[in-house]
C-alpha cells in the first residue's frame, strides 16, 4: 500500500486549476465572476440601446419636480403642488402607519387565537382553527377586497347623517361617524397649557416604572408581595385627568361635522387603510396564532408540571414559566411575520391607500413615465425598511435567547 | 379455588356481580360535554358565547345561503326575483353560472376550447399521483408525470402536436449523444474533445470579446450622463471592460484546454458537447422538423396566445411552472450560499436577501415595465413569460432560505461521514445531504409552494386578469353585475381554499410518512 503524498510532485501545472482541490474553487469563482460580467455586459448594453430607442435617459429629477396629484391619506403636510420626491415620503410614510397597526393588531389576534387553540373548551378550540385554517388559505388580496368591499356597501354614506330624523347616526355621543367614506373621528386640539397636561401624565408613567421597581424590590429583599396592576392603573390615568379638569381642559376635541355631503373637522381614518389594515391583521394574526401555539407546545410538559409542584397557580404558570420560555421559539417566526405585513401593505394599491407602492410605484411612476427609476427606489425603500426591521428584532432576539455558556 | 372458599367462607360471595351502568354523568355525550366544554364557570361562559357567536353567524348566513338566486341574467334581474319571492337580500349566486367560464378560463379563452385546460387540470392531478403517492405507485407511473408537462402545453397554448413530441424526441436524440460520447473509447474520444474543445474556446473567446466591447459601450454611454453615480457607473463598466479585454483570450484557451483535458473520465467534454447539439437540436431542428410532420400528418389544435390566458387556469398555470422551477432553483441557491467559495457564496446572499426585501408587487412591476429593458430589442417576451421569470426567482429565494434551514439542521456527521467514504461534493450532496436535508424541508417548501400559489392572485395589480382581476374588471364593472362582491369573492376564496388546504394536508400527511423516527 503506497499513500499517496499530500502535495503533487512538481511544478505548477495548468490541469491543476481544474483538478486540484486547492486550485479548483479560484477556477471556478473566476468562472463565475466572468459569467456575472458577461450578464451586466449583456443587461447593461439592452438596458442602453433600448433606453437610446425609447429617447429616455435615468434621471431622478423628477422626484423635485411638482407632483400634481392629491393623496387622501396624509400624515405630514402636502399638497397637489409638493413634489414627487415628498408624494413618495407621504407614501412610505402611509405603509409604516399601516404597517405598525397591522403589527400590532396581528400580533394581538395571533396570541389570544393562538392561546384560545389550546383551550380545554371543544367548541372554542374548533372555532378557533376554522379562523386560522380559512384565512390561512385564501389569498390576503382576496380577504383585503372583501373587507373593502364590506366597509364601501354595508356602511352609510355621509348623507345618511343628513337631516332631523337621519338614517344612520354618530357613535360615542355624536363623535364617532362611520361611513363609506371612512371613519371621521375627533381631533385633539392642543390649547395652552396642553403641555402641563402631557408633562403630568409622562410623570406618571415614569412613576408607574418607579413603583414597579419598588414592588420587585420588596418581593426580592424582604418577600413582601405588593399587588401592582391597580396601583399602575390608577396612577396612568388618575393624574392626568386630574391636570386635564384643574387646569381647565387644555386639551379639547375638535368634533368631526356634517357639512354639505361630507364630514369636516376632526380626524379621518379612510375605509382604505381599515380594510387593508383589518385585513393584513386578521390574515397574518391566523399565521402568529399557528406560530403561538407551536411555541407553547415545544415547552415540555415537565416544565408546567414542575411549576405546579411548587404551587403556583395556572395563571402564573402561564405567565412566569410557559409564555418566557414560548417568547424565544415564538419571535423568530413573529419577525419574519411582520416583514410579511410590511411586504404585504404594498397590497395597498389595489384598494386605492396611498402608500409607497401607490404614490412611488404608482401615480408617479405613469405620470413621469420614469419606471426603471421609480421601481428601483421603490424597491430600495422597501429593501432599507426589511433589514431594519429585521435588524432590530433580531437585536431583541439575541436579547431573548437563553445566555449558555 | 373459589369452590372450596364459597364451601369454607359462609360470607364470601361465590359469584360476581353483575356491572352495573357507570352513572350517567360520567359517560357518552354528557361526560364529553361535561369534560369539554362546562369543565369550570369560565369554560361554561366561553360555551355559551361560542354557541351564540356560531347560532347567530349561521342564522345570518343561512338564510342568505339557502334562499340564493341561481338563475337570473343580471343583478337587477336578481333583485327582483327576490322581492318577488320576499328574500330580499340573499345571495345571487347566478353571477357565478352566468360569468362561471370567465371565472375559471378568462374572458378571451375560445369558448369552444374550454375543453382543453380542463383536461390539462384533470390530467395535473392524475399525473401529479405517481409522485405524491409514489411509495405505494409503481415507480414506472414516473413516466407519466414526466410527460405532463408537454402534455399540458400543447393542451392549453395549443398549436400543432409535433412541436412537444418533437421535442421529446430531440432530448432523446440528446441523451443518446451523451451515451454515445460516454461510450467512446479513449483515443476517439480525445479526438472529440479536441475538436469540441477548439470550437468552444474559440466562441466563447469571440463572445468574450464581443461581451468587452459591449461593456467599453456602455462605459461610455453611462459616464457621458450626470451625477455621480453615472460616473462610478461608468467607471464600473469601463473596469469590467478592460478586465475582459485582458482576459478573453486566456479564458478561451483555458476552457477549451479543460474541455480537451477531461476526455480521460469524458466528464466535462460530454456535458459541453450534449449541451451544445441540444441547442442546436432546438434551434435549427424544432422549427423545420415539426413543420414537416405537421404537413404529412397534420394534427393541430387551435394556438392561444399566452395574454389570452386568464381566470383561475392563470393562477394554476403561474402556480405549477413556477413551483416546479422554484424548487431546483431554490436548491442551487442553497447549496451556494452554504458554498465556501466566497464570490458564489456572495452572489447567492445578495440574490436571496434582496428578493426576500421586496415585496412581490415590486418585481410584477419588474416584469411588468421594467425587464423588456433588459432583453434585446427585437425580441418579445410576452408578459406571462416576463412574469413567470419574475415569480420564479421570488419562489425561489424563500424555497432556498426553507432548504438552507434543512441543510443547517443536518448534523455535521453527516457530511463528514461522506467525506470519510471518499464522496466528492456532487456525490456527497446528491447521495447523501439532499436527501435528508429535503425531507426535513418539506413543511417550509410545501408552505412557500401555498404561500406562492395565493400569492399569484397579486398579478391583478398589473393588470392580468386572474381570478381577482376578473371580478374586478370584466364582472364589478359589467353593467349586468356591477359591484356585486360578496357572492364572487367568496367562490374566489372558497377555490383557493379547496386546492391550498389540500396541499397543506397532503403535506402533513407526507410528513408522517416520511418520519423514520429520528431527524
Amino acid at each position: 500500500m503506497s499513500s499517496t503524498p499530500d502535495t503533487p510532485q512538481g511544478g505548477f501545472r495548468l490541469s491543476m486549476l481544474l483538478n486540484d482541490t486547492r486550485y479548483r474553487s479560484y477556477t471556478f469563482q473566476f468562472i463565475a465572476l466572468v459569467a456575472i460580467i458577461a450578464a451586466m455586459a449583456f443587461i447593461g448594453g439592452n438596458l442602453v440601446r433600448n433606453l437610446a430607442a425609447a429617447g429616455l435617459n435615468i434621471s431622478y429629477d423628477f422626484l423635485g419636480q411638482q407632483s400634481g396629484y392629491d393623496i387622501n391619506q396624509r400624515p405630514i403636510e402636502y399638497t397637489s403642488q409638493s413634489t414627487h420626491g415628498r408624494a413618495a415620503l407621504v407614501g412610505l410614510l402611509n405603509t409604516l402607519i399601516v404597517a405598525f397597526l397591522a403589527c400590532v393588531t396581528a400580533t394581538i389576534i395571533g396570541v389570544v387565537a393562538g392561546v384560545l387553540r389550546l383551550s380545554p373548551n371543544w367548541l372554542v378550540r374548533k372555532i378557533m382553527s376554522f379562523y386560522v385554517e380559512i384565512f390561512r388559505n385564501v389569498p390576503v388580496l382576496i380577504w383585503i377586497l372583501i373587507i373593502f368591499s364590506i366597509l364601501i356597501n354595508a356602511t352609510p354614506a355621509p348623507r345618511a347623517f343628513k337631516g332631523a330624523d337621519p338614517q344612520a347616526s354618530m357613535w360615542l355621543w355624536d363623535s364617532v361617524a362611520v361611513t363609506n367614506r371612512g371613519v371621521f373621528m375627533p381631533s385633539p386640539v392642543w390649547n395652552e397649557g396642553s403641555m402641563m397636561v402631557i408633562g403630568v401624565f409622562l410623570a406618571s408613567i415614569v412613576g408607574i416604572f418607579m413603583f414597579r421597581r419598588y414592588a420587585k424590590a420588596q418581593l426580592f429583599n424582604h418577600g413582601r408581595l405588593i399587588s401592582t396592576f391597580w396601583p399602575s392603573f390608577g396612577l396612568f390615568f388618575v393624574p392626568a385627568i386630574l391636570a386635564q379638569i384643574v387646569l381647565g381642559n387644555p386639551i379639547g376635541l375638535e368634533y368631526p361635522e356634517l357639512k354639505g355631503f361630507n364630514f369636516k373637522g376632526g380626524f379621518t381614518i379612510r375605509g382604505s387603510l381599515i380594510a387593508l389594515w383589518l385585513a393584513l391583521a386578521v390574515y397574518t394574526g391566523a399565521f402568529i396564532a399557528e406560530n403561538v401555539r407551536a411555541g407553547i407546545l415545544a415547552i415540555s410538559k415537565g416544565q408546567t408540571e414542575a411549576a405546579a409542584a411548587l404551587g403556583l397557580r395556572p395563571k402564573r404558570i402561564m405567565s412566569l414559566v410557559v409564555l418566557p420560555q414560548a417568547l424565544r421559539v415564538i419571535i423568530p417566526p413573529l419577525i419574519s411575520q411582520y416583514l410579511n405585513i410590511t411586504k404585504n401593505s404594498s397590497l395597498a394599491i389595489a384598494v386605492g391607500y396611498m402608500d409607497l407602492t401607490g404614490t412611488l410605484g404608482g401615480i408617479t411612476l405613469l405620470q413621469t413615465g420614469r419606471a426603471i427609476e421609480a421601481v428601483l427606489l421603490l424597491m430600495l425603500f422597501y429593501l432599507v425598511i426589511s433589514l431594519s426591521i429585521s435588524f432590530l428584532m433580531n437585536i431583541y432576539n439575541n436579547s431573548m435567547t437563553l445566555k449558555e455558556r | 379455588m373459589s369452590d372450596t372458599n364459597a364451601q369454607s367462607v359462609a360470607f364470601v360471595r361465590n359469584s360476581e356481580i353483575p356491572a352495573s351502568p357507570p352513572p350517567l354523568g360520567e359517560t357518552g355525550p354528557v361526560k364529553w360535554m361535561r369534560e369539554n366544554l362546562f369543565s369550570g364557570w369560565v369554560n361554561s361562559v366561553m360555551t355559551v358565547i361560542a354557541f351564540l357567536l356560531i347560532a347567530r353567524f349561521i342564522m345570518g348566513v343561512f338564510p342568505w345561503f339557502w334562499n340564493g338566486v341561481w338563475d337570473a341574467s343580471s343583478i337587477k334581474d336578481c333583485r327582483n326575483i327576490m322581492a318577488d319571492a320576499g328574500t330580499a337580500g340573499s345571495a345571487c349566486f347566478a353571477v357565478l353560472v352566468d360569468r362561471w367560464d370567465h371565472l375559471l378560463f378568462g374572458f378571451k379563452y375560445p369558448a369552444t376550447e374550454y375543453w382543453r385546460p380542463t383536461l390539462a387540470f384533470v390530467l395535473l392531478v392524475v399525473c401529479a399521483m405517481p409522485a405524491l403517492f409514489a411509495m405505494y405507485l409503481p415507480r414506472k407511473l414516473l413516466i407519466a408525470t414526466a410527460l405532463y408537462p408537454f402534455v399540458a402545453y400543447w393542451l392549453i397554448w395549443g398549436g400543432s402536436l409535433w412541436v412537444p413530441v418533437v421535442i421529446l424526441g430531440l432530448l432523446a436524440v440528446t441523451a443518446a449523444i451523451y451515451l454515445f460520447i460516454e461510450g467512446l473509447s479513449v483515443s476517439l474520444r480525445q479526438a472529440v474533445a479536441g475538436i469540441v474543445g477548439a470550437l468552444s474556446g474559440i466562441g466563447l473567446g469571440y463572445l468574450l470579446y464581443l461581451g468587452a466591447q459591449e461593456l467599453w459601450f456602455i462605459s461610455g454611454n453611462v459616464s457621458a450622463g450626470e451625477g455621480i453615480v453615472s460616473t462610478v457607473a461608468g467607471f464600473v463598466f469601463m473596469i469590467a471592460a478592460i478586465f475582459t479585454y485582458a482576459f478573453f483570450i486566456p479564458m478561451g484557451i483555458f476552457v477549451g484546454y479543460a474541455i480537451y483535458n477531461s476526455y480521460e473520465d469524458g466528464g466535462l467534454v460530454t456535458i459541453v458537447t450534449t449541451l451544445f447539439s441540444l441547442y442546436a437540436l432546438m434551434v435549427y431542428g424544432l422549427g423545420p422538423i415539426s413543420a414537416a410532420i405537421n404537413s404529412v400528418v397534420p394534427i393541430e389544435l387551435e394556438a392561444v396566445a399566452s395574454r389570452d390566458m386568464g381566470g383561475y387556469m392563470l393562477c394554476m398555470i403561474l402556480g405549477t411552472v413556477c413551483v416546479s422551477l422554484s424548487i431546483p432553483l431554490g436548491v442551487v441557491l442553497a447549496l451556494g450560499r452554504q458554498s465556501n467559495m466566497p464570490l458564489i457564496k456572495g452572489v447567492c446572499v445578495v440574490f436571496i436577501e434582496f428578493i426576500r426585501g421586496v415585496p412581490l408587487i415590486t418585481l410584477l412591476f419588474v416584469a411588468n415595465v421594467m425587464l423588456a429593458y433588459f432583453f434585446p430589442p427585437e425580441s418579445s417576451i410576452d408578459l406571462i413569460l416576463r412574469v413567470i421569470i419574475m415569480i420564479t426567482a421570488f419562489s425561489a429565494a424563500y424555497i432556498a432560505e426553507v432548504i438552507r434551514g434543512g441543510l443547517a439542521a443536518l448534523p455535521k456527521g453527516q457530511y463528514e461521514a461522506a467525506d470519510s467514504l471518499g464522496l466528492n461534493y456532487t456525490q456527497a450532496t446528491r447521495l447523501i445531504i439532499l436527501p435528508q436535508a429535503l425531507k426535513i424541508s418539506i413543511p417550509g417548501i410545501v408552505n412557500v409552494a401555498v404561500g406562492l400559489f395565493k400569492d399569484t392572485t397579486l398579478v391583478s395589480v398589473i393588470s392580468m386578469f386572474d381570478i381577482v382581476g376578473m371580478i374586478r374588471g370584466p364582472i364589478q364593472q359589467s353593467t349586468d353585475w356591477i359591484s356585486i362582491y360578496w357572492e364572487v369573492y367568496l367562490f374566489a376564496a372558497a377555490v383557493f381554499f379547496v386546492v391550498c388546504y389540500s396541499i397543506s394536508q397532503y403535506s402533513q400527511w407526507l410528513e408522517r410518512q416520511l418520519q423514520t423516527g429520528h431527524r
